[in-house]
């Protein structure tokens, strides 16, 4: 089969798409630790993260672990993934949707007790919608009454 | 299989008329979708259990980040088209889909910092997801850019037009960011395989808005896509019957 014009510019095009997703795949792959928002309780506990080093830990709040310190900023709180815990203390105002059992982002450093202490702490939102009165009767374990 | 359609779009005075017919019909239906789906979804439905009022950004969000990558991948797949066939038609439609769609992907931008400061406590983090569609907002404009830098059209067309093939490996990766990697952003709620993760209430009225900006995205790209194609051809005889009957009509 002789090749056209149009076919030759057709490969060279599929070409460079197939090289450029091929560097791009092997790029992203190298640099995984690094795209990587955050690290989880059960990566940190497997020591995924270098002693001393300043990383983000996220996972969710745990029920129940929410202390704060009467008449100071500082509040102590753990982070698990249901696999993991990790404890985390942190001085500072906490964002509107931090909340336990919700999930949470938090930037700073584990010390020599295994306690990670945060100066940065974001909420994770999910991608669940739905009115109040829904979130009031779901939480009751009533049926579901329309939208 | 007969390609006679295909050529007939690449014929720049069929190009002007069909788009000259085509765009009322796409921007005044894009226009009564959004006010629709903006009233129903800034007034009509209901607050979230969490958000609250804040949730409302996304009406105006989501739809946008769905047209950056929408507009980004047309303009790449235009640029492919003017590439193998030559056709200075589909060159016009990718360079008309640029300012467009890096205008939308701003609004994603500015709306999701803006709904970060109060939700997250920070209006931006080098989240995957946020650093990959700030990528995709720099390669809309080094793609105007590199445009505007060569006097000669067609080798713009062409030098620009690579630009945008390569960009498009960029447009999975916003996808796919927040299942492919830890990230503060949450998973999509409705851009997904299983049912949207709201109430119809809160639903409809997001449909309404995604539908409204992606005709309104349309609309605007064929009227600058016509402007292009008509400066493009300024000296062509077709563009002097052209406008020399409208000039009558008027």
């Amino acid at each position: 089969m002789t090749m056209t014009p149009r076919r030759r510019r057709l490969y060279w095009v599929l070409g460079i798409l197939a090289g450029v997703a091929l560097a791009g795949t092997l790029a992203l792959q190298a640099f995984r630790s690094n795209v990587t928002f955050f690290f989880d309780p059960t990566q940190v506990s497997a020591g995924a993260v270098k002693s001393g080093q300043r990383f983000r830990l996220g996972g969710m709040v745990e029920k129940g672990s929410l202390v704060r310190q009467a008449g100071q900023l500082e509040v102590r709180f753990a982070v698990t993934d249901f696999k993991s815990t990790v404890k985390v203390r942190y001085t500072g105002v906490l964002p509107d949707l931090f909340r336990e059992g919700a999930g949470v982002v938090a930037h700073g450093r584990l010390n020599t007790d295994g306690e990670f202490i945060a100066d940065e702490v974001l909420a994770k939102h999910d991608e669940k919608y739905m009115p109040p009165e829904v979130a009031r009767s779901l939480k009751k374990g009533e049926p579901r009454s329309g939208n | 299989m007969s390609w006679a359609w295909f050529h007939r779009f690449a014929s720049p005075p069929y190009f002007y008329s069909l788009t000259l017919r085509l765009a009322p019909w796409l921007g005044w239906p894009a226009g009564l979708l959004i006010v629709g789906g903006l009233y129903g979804g800034l007034v009509l439905a209901p607050p979230d259990y969490q958000q609250s009022d804040a949730f409302r950004i996304v009406y105006v969000h989501a739809p946008a980040a769905w047209v950056s990558l929408m507009s980004y991948s047309l303009m790449a797949f235009a640029a492919a088209v003017g590439l193998i066939w030559r056709m200075k038609v589909a060159h016009a439609v990718a360079a008309a889909c640029a300012p467009v769609g890096a205008s939308i992907t701003a609004v994603c931008l500015v709306t999701g910092m803006l709904w970060g400061q109060p939700m997250w406590g920070t209006y931006w983090a080098w989240d995957p997801r946020l650093v990959f569609e700030l990528v995709l907002l720099f390669f809309f404009l080094g793609y105007m850019g590199l445009r505007s830098a060569i006097d000669d059209v067609s080798r713009a067309d062409r030098a620009s037009a690579v630009l945008a093939v390569v960009g498009v490996v960029n447009v999975p990766i916003v996808h796919f960011s927040v299942t492919w990697w830890n990230s503060l952003h949450q998973a999509p709620s409705v851009m997904r395989m299983q049912e949207a993760a709201m109430p119809a209430s809160m639903l409809v009225p997001l449909l309404m808005s995604f539908l409204g900006f992606t005709l309104y995205f349309y609309a605007v790209m064929l009227v600058r896509a016509r402007a292009e194609v008509l400066r493009r051809d300024r000296g062509g005889s077709w563009v002097r019957d052209v406008l020399a009957a409208r000039g009558k009509a008027a």
